[in-house]
C-alpha cells in the first residue's frame, strides 16, 4: 500500500515554564543559563499510515493526541525525529478559525475557505454546494452573531469538507449539529476516504469512529502503546479506562521525564 | 535535532493573495460596519490634531511655515500610519492563536495583513491631503509620481519591522510596550510641527535615516515644494527598508518554530 504519512522516532518536549515571559524573567533565565525541566508530550513515536486509510487516535487527556496532530499538520516542529506527509493536507482541528460574528454567512464562508487554502475560483464554484451541505439557505445574508452555535458549526464543517485534500486531520469534532447532520458529516467523510483521502481522527470511542477508521493507535503518556485494528485497540482501551484490566495499568510506562539541561 | 521532513507547502503560492485580501477585507468591514459615522472616524483624529497644532503653532508660537494645516497633515498622516501599522503588526501573531495553532496558514502573512489593513485608512486620509491641496489651489505636478514609490518603500520597511516585533512579542510579552514608547519618542523626531530646516545641519544626514522622517520629508517635497525628493533620501529609504525586511524575515523565521508552544 502507498504511504501517505511516515513519522519516525518523533519526540516532542514541553517545558511548562518555557512559555511566554516578561523581559525580566527572560534575561534572568538567559544570564543564569537555566533551562526548564520538561516532559515528553510525544516520545519516540513511529507511525506509517497508508493512502486512503482511516486511523483513530485514542488516549486519556494529556496523552499527546493533539500534539501528534499538530506535528502531522506541520504546526509544531518535533524536537527529534522526522515527519513526512505526502499530498495536500487539510485540518479540521478547530471549526471556524477566523470566523467573525459581525460578518455575514457568505463573507465568513469565503474568509474561512481562504484561510484553509482554497483558491478564489474554487470557492466561487463550491459556494452553493457548501451552503447546500450546511442547510443554511436563506440565512447567509445575516451576520454570524445571529446564527445559533449549531448553525455556525455546520457552516464551518461544510466549508472544511469541501477543501481538496489527500490527508485530513480531525480533532474531536465529529459531533457537529443534530443527529441528522452528524450522519451527513459521517457520509461525507466516508466519501472522502473512499476517494483516497487519508483520515487521522482524534475522538472518543464511538460507532461513527469505528466505521471511519479501520485502524487504531493508543497513546499513553506520549508513547504509542498499541497500534492495531480499531476493534482491538478500542476494546483494550475501553477496558483499561474502566479499570477492569489491572495488569495493563502496571504494564504501561510512566511519563518519561526530561531533566534540566539534558 | 529534527530532520526536516518532506511536505507540501501549507498553501499554494497562487492562493496567498486570496487569503491576504480576504483578511484585509475582514478588518475593514468589521471596523466600519457598526459605526454610524463609518469612514468619517478615520478622519476625525487627524482633523482634531491639525486644528490643535495649527492653533498652537500659528497663534501662540507664530510659525512662518506656509499652508500650516497642510504642512501638519503631511507629517501627521505618515506618522499616524506608521505607529498604528507597526503596533497592530506587532500584536498580529499573538492575538490570533487560532490562525497560528489550528490551521496551516503561513503565519508571516499576519503582520502583512495588519500593515495592509492600515493602508486602506491611509488612502482615506490621503484624500484629506488632496482636498486641502485643492482648497489652497496648490498645483499638482508630475513629481506626484514619486509618491507610490516612497510610500511603497515605507510599507516594506514597516512589514520588516513588524515581522521582527510580532515574533519577538510572542516570546517576550513586553515588546508591545517598547513599541508604544518608541512611537511616543518618534513623534518628536519627525518634522510634523517644525520644519527640517530647523534641524541643526550636523544632525541632518543622520535624521534622514529615520524612514518615517524621510517619508514625511519626501511627501512635503512633492506636495508643498513641487520637487522630487533628493536621490540620497530615496537611497537611504531603500537601504533601510531592505535591511529591515531581511533582518525582520530572519528573526521571524528563527522564532516561528516556537509559536505553537508559546501561544
Amino acid at each position: 500500500m502507498q504511504e501517505a504519512i511516515r513519522i519516525e522516532n518523533v519526540s516532542v518536549i514541553y517545558r511548562p515554564k518555557g512559555s511566554r515571559k516578561l523581559l525580566r524573567q527572560y534575561l534572568q533565565d538567559r544570564l543564569t543559563g537555566r533551562r526548564d525541566e520538561g516532559f515528553y508530550a510525544l516520545h519516540e513515536v513511529t507511525l506509517r499510515v497508508g493512502r486512503g486509510e482511516g486511523l483513530a487516535v485514542v488516549g486519556a487527556n494529556g496523552a499527546g493526541k493533539s500534539t501528534l496532530l499538530a506535528v502531522l499538520a506541520g504546526l509544531l516542529e518535533p524536537d527529534e525525529g522526522a515527519v513526512q506527509v505526502d499530498g495536500r493536507l487539510s485540518t479540521l482541528m478547530e471549526l471556524g478559525s477566523g470566523f467573525h460574528p459581525d460578518l455575514n454567512g457568505w463573507e465568513n464562508l469565503r474568509l474561512y475557505a481562504a484561510i484553509l487554502g482554497m483558491a478564489r475560483a474554487e470557492v466561487k464554484q463550491r459556494a452553493e454546494a457548501i451552503v447546500d451541505f450546511a442547510e443554511l439557505h436563506g440565512y447567509m445574508e445575516q451576520p454570524l452573531r445571529t446564527f445559533s452555535s449549531g448553525m455556525v458549526l455546520r457552516l464551518a464543517f461544510a466549508v472544511a469538507v469541501h477543501a481538496d485534500c489527500d490527508v485530513l486531520l480531525i480533532d474531536e469534532i465529529l459531533a457537529v449539529g443534530d443527529a441528522a447532520f452528524q450522519k451527513k458529516c459521517h457520509r461525507r467523510l466516508m466519501e472522502l476516504r473512499d476517494r483516497g483521502c487519508t483520515l487521522v481522527c482524534v475522538s472518543h470511542i464511538s460507532a461513527m469512529l469505528e466505521s471511519l477508521c479501520g485502524r487504531g493507535l493508543w497513546l499513553h503518556h506520549g508513547r504509542a502503546v498499541m497500534d492495531a485494528s480499531y476493534q482491538e485497540v478500542a476494546a483494550a482501551y475501553t477496558s483499561f479506562m474502566n479499570g477492569t484490566d489491572r495488569h495493563l495499568w502496571d504494564a504501561l510506562p510512566a511519563a518519561p521525564v526530561r531533566t534540566a539541561g539534558a | 535535532m529534527a530532520r526536516p521532513g518532506a511536505r507540501q507547502p501549507a498553501m499554494r503560492r497562487s492562493n496567498l493573495g486570496f487569503v491576504v485580501s480576504e483578511l484585509v477585507l475582514k478588518d475593514f468591514k468589521v471596523r466600519y460596519r457598526n459605526m454610524s459615522l463609518g469612514v468619517f472616524w478615520s478622519l476625525l483624529n487627524p482633523l482634531t490634531m491639525v486644528a490643535l497644532l495649527t492653533f498652537v503653532f500659528t497663534k501662540i508660537f507664530r510659525s512662518q511655515i506656509p499652508y500650516y494645516p497642510l504642512y501638519v497633515l503631511c507629517g501627521l498622516i505618515p506618522y499616524n500610519f506608521f505607529t498604528l501599522a507597526w503596533l497592530t503588526a506587532t500584536t498580529s501573531v499573538s492575538e490570533n492563536p487560532a490562525l497560528v495553532k489550528k490551521v496551516r496558514m503561513p503565519t508571516a502573512l499576519l503582520p502583512l495583513v495588519s500593515v495592509l489593513s492600515n493602508t486602506i485608512h491611509l488612502f482615506i486620509q490621503l484624500l484629506l491631503i488632496l482636498a486641502l491641496v485643492a482648497w489652497y489651489g496648490i498645483p499638482v505636478t508630475w513629481h506626484y509620481a514619486w509618491l507610490p514609490l516612497i510610500w511603497g518603500l515605507e510599507l516594506v520597511f514597516i512589514y520588516g519591522l513588524g515581522l521582527a516585533t510580532s515574533s519577538l512579542h510572542v516570546v517576550v510579552r513586553d515588546v508591545r510596550y517598547v513599541v508604544e514608547s518608541v512611537n511616543l519618542v518618534l513623534f518628536w523626531l519627525v518634522p510634523i510641527f517644525y520644519s527640517f530646516a530647523m534641524v541643526p545641519p550636523e544632525f541632518r544626514s543622520l535624521y534622514e535615516f529615520n524612514p518615517v522622517a524621510a517619508l514625511v520629508l519626501a511627501t512635503q517635497n512633492v506636495i508643498l515644494e513641487h520637487r522630487s525628493p533628493r536621490p540620497v533620501l530615496v537611497w537611504k529609504m531603500t537601504l533601510v527598508a531592505g535591511v529591515f525586511l531581511l533582518a525582520g524575515g530572519w528573526i521571524f523565521a528563527r522564532l516561528r518554530k516556537r509559536f505553537y508552544r508559546y501561544l
